[in-house]
């Protein structure tokens, strides 16, 4: 619209003037033939919001990570600025040593050997098969994904509860305590079983891109399972494996709704980043120090991204 | 090399549809034999039962002495090549080749001295290197028969060999299949959809329909004698004048002209129907009255190159003919014209099927 009030002129020279204008920019020609103005235009909007609501977000937990702010108290009303004093405090802390320990064995276990590994022997097993049995284990997998967290949550607990637990009736087992004897076993299956829908559905379609004719190359060869995954099935789709590990990896890594099902016990035995993270900013109170470890969270997470994303990379040059 | 045997080989996929209908076929050692047919005919999945990636609901597959039937495709010793060649994209040229070799758990170098010495042999030495991606698709081809032939199978399958590739190349490639195969001496069984490759290329045809096979015989053989119409209309770049007819005392009465019983058939009864076969090459066309000759008005007249393809409309309602006429004869729409079958060149079909003398008289007849 501003422009708009402010075109006569400028509309009047641009049958003219379009072609040494175009000469003038060079880089970044005018192929829409909209004016800079007026593209800039379609653009604001949408770059308003990402500042709004993910910038300075972004910005803000950065300066609180160097502040002593506190949810309650003095340094609620007048927070000092402390330096890096909540990154030292942290990186010297066994307590964040030992959750940042115990979220790697969280993302490796459930993401990258349960989610993905399970998501691809389902997809492997189910490829040719067509009809009732795929459509039925494929609804129960993703029922697992699209329900609600505290619902799944709920249904974790009910099996895996020591007095009146579904597990125990079944295996005759009265009185074990699985959340209890083994908290990160626990959250690591639960995870698995609600994530695994989305490698499935990922190595589905990926694995419809591998050409029959090629597998059927392999096989008169005389190739066995394992010989077609390594030379044929597995070089087609390296793109894909990376893609799904990248984002499951960066899921899992944040990923809270573990704290519905242990909140981070026994004893910290399953306190997770993202479960120490609320514990300390919402339940203790220190959002300074909160905001601090929120921000390593954020670095760990671009190097994880960073490392996926050369591979990617080296993939491409490859090819 | 070896034989291939099929007996009662019937395949029904799970949906009902039934691809084989107890198939018989005898494919002899070091033949270049064709499946042809148009699609849906069950010729690409006779193809795959062969070599195992299909598994037949009845019957039996032999090769040489074994019977296949139960073996999975890797232990059948037979290697296809594919429509789209199959070409691993990330592996070398040479490790493409030597893949069969990799799998069969042949040590390095005599792998690579082996895919050297394959490569050389269609032309492939200075490509080595290079990834399928960079190769033409003449090339592609050529690596593809070269994984093929680097582990020396008893046959080779092949999978529409020449459709992938353009028109001008397709001819080349074709005189190249027919050298090598000639070379190689491997029993190899190819599927088509065109009739003129499998023409050019076998040394026998099956020609193919609804799963079950309609004739099978040498490229003249077919061509000349086709056992029923499917055939007769199906082979031929044009297809065979198939016109309704009476036999009458001592000859034929096609749309109104008494022509004489071909000597190629078999034993006919005067006043019986029967239909009056004759492709539009083994007619000669004259725009005088002749006897002994079809008549009726040009319709259309379609230039063929060096010749010309000639309809006429004949009277009554037995439709039209068609005609082959050399450069410089054609008619003009609107003319008059006679045909004259060549001698021992037309065909009597009752019931859809060839009307064929005594077993003995057919070679001569055929070959006159």
């Amino acid at each position: 619209m501003v422009q708009a009030t402010s075109s006569p002129d400028t509309t009047s020279d641009v049958g003219t003037e379009a072609v040494p204008g175009a000469r003038h920019d060079g880089a970044s020609p005018d192929a829409a033939g909209l004016g800079r103005a007026r593209a800039a235009a379609f653009v604001v909007p949408s770059m308003v919001l990402i500042v709004l609501f993910l910038v300075l977000p972004a910005a803000w937990t950065i300066y609180l990570g160097v502040t002593n702010y506190r949810l309650t108290g003095l340094a609620a009303a007048h927070p000092e600025i402390v330096g890096l004093d909540n990154y030292t405090t942290a990186l010297g802390d066994d307590r964040f040593l030992t959750s940042l320990g115990l979220t790697l064995q969280f993302v490796l276990g459930s993401a990258v050997i349960g989610q993905a590994f399970l998501g691809f022997a389902i997809a492997w097993t189910l490829r040719d098969r067509r009809g009732p049995m795929r459509r039925v284990v494929e609804a129960f997998v993703l029922l697992a994904w699209i329900l609600p967290g505290s619902v799944v949550a709920f249904l974790w607990i009910a099996l895996l509860d020591r007095d009146a637990g579904t597990l125990n009736a079944v295996l005759h087992t009265p009185g074990a305590a699985w959340l209890l004897d083994h908290p990160m076993l626990s959250i690591i299956v639960f995870n698995t079983w609600r994530g695994t829908a989305f490698s499935m559905m990922l190595y589905s379609a990926a694995l419809g891109n591998v050409p029959p004719s090629h597998l059927e190359t392999a096989k008169l060869a005389g190739a066995n399972t394992w010989q077609q995954l390594r030379d044929v099935v597995f070089p087609r789709i390296r793109g894909h494996i990376l893609t799904n590990l990248l984002l499951i990896s960066l899921w899992t890594f944040n990923d809270f709704s573990p704290y519905l099902i242990t909140a981070g016990g026994p004893e910290q035995k399953s306190e997770i980043l993202a479960v120490y993270v609320y514990k300390v900013a919402l339940s203790g109170g220190q959002l300074g120090f909160g905001s601090a470890i929120s921000f390593l969270m954020l670095l760990i997470n671009l190097v994880l991204a960073l490392v996926y994303l050369r591979m990617l990379g080296r993939r491409k040059e490859e090819a | 090399m070896a034989a291939i045997t099929m007996s009662g080989l019937t395949k029904v996929y799970p949906n009902g549809v039934r691809a084989l209908n107890a198939l018989d076929l005898q494919i002899a050692d070091g033949e270049f034999f064709a499946l042809l047919g148009p699609s849906g005919c069950g010729k690409t999945t006779l193809l795959r039962t062969i070599a195992g990636l299909e598994v037949a609901s009845g019957g039996t597959v032999q090769i040489g002495d074994t019977d296949v039937t139960g073996l999975p495709p890797g232990r059948r010793d037979v290697a296809m090549v594919f429509q789209d060649y199959a070409l691993f994209p990330h592996m070398s040229v040479r490790d493409n080749i030597a893949y069969p070799l990799r799998i069969k758990k042949v040590d390095r170098r005599t792998r690579h001295g082996k895919a050297a010495e394959t490569a050389d042999g269609l032309g492939l030495a200075e490509l080595l290197e290079r990834r399928p991606a960079q190769l033409s698709g003449g090339q592609q081809q050529r690596v593809a028969l070269a994984r093929a032939m680097a582990y020396t199978p008893q046959v080779f399958l092949l999978d529409e060999p020449l459709s992938n590739l353009d028109a001008r190349l397709r001819l080349e490639a074709r005189t190249f299949l027919k050298r090598l195969q000639r070379d190689l001496g491997v029993t190899t069984v190819f599927v088509t959809h065109d009739q003129a490759e499998a023409l050019a290329l076998a040394d026998r045809i099956a020609v193919m329909q609804g799963g079950r096979i309609r004739q099978v015989g040498t490229p003249v053989e077919v061509f000349r004698r086709p056992a029923n119409t499917f055939v007769a209309g199906f082979i031929g770049s044009t297809p065979m004048n198939l016109i309704p007819a009476t036999v009458r005392d001592g000859g034929i009465d096609v749309a109104g002209a008494v022509l004489p019983i071909p000597e190629t058939a078999g034993e006919v009864t005067p006043g019986e129907s029967i239909t009056y076969g004759v492709r539009p090459e083994y007619l000669d066309y004259s725009p005088a009255e002749r006897a002994g000759a079809l008549s009726g008005e040009v319709v259309v007249v379609e230039n063929l190159g060096s010749s010309s393809l000639v309809s006429l409309d004949l009277p009554g309602d037995a439709g039209t003919v068609q005609v082959v006429v050399p450069e410089g004869d054609e008619p003009q729409p609107g003319d008059r014209g006679w045909v004259v079958p060549k001698a021992g060149r037309a065909l009597l079909y009752r019931d859809d099927e060839l009307v064929a003398a005594p077993i003995p008289a057919q070679p001569a007849g055929a070959n006159r």
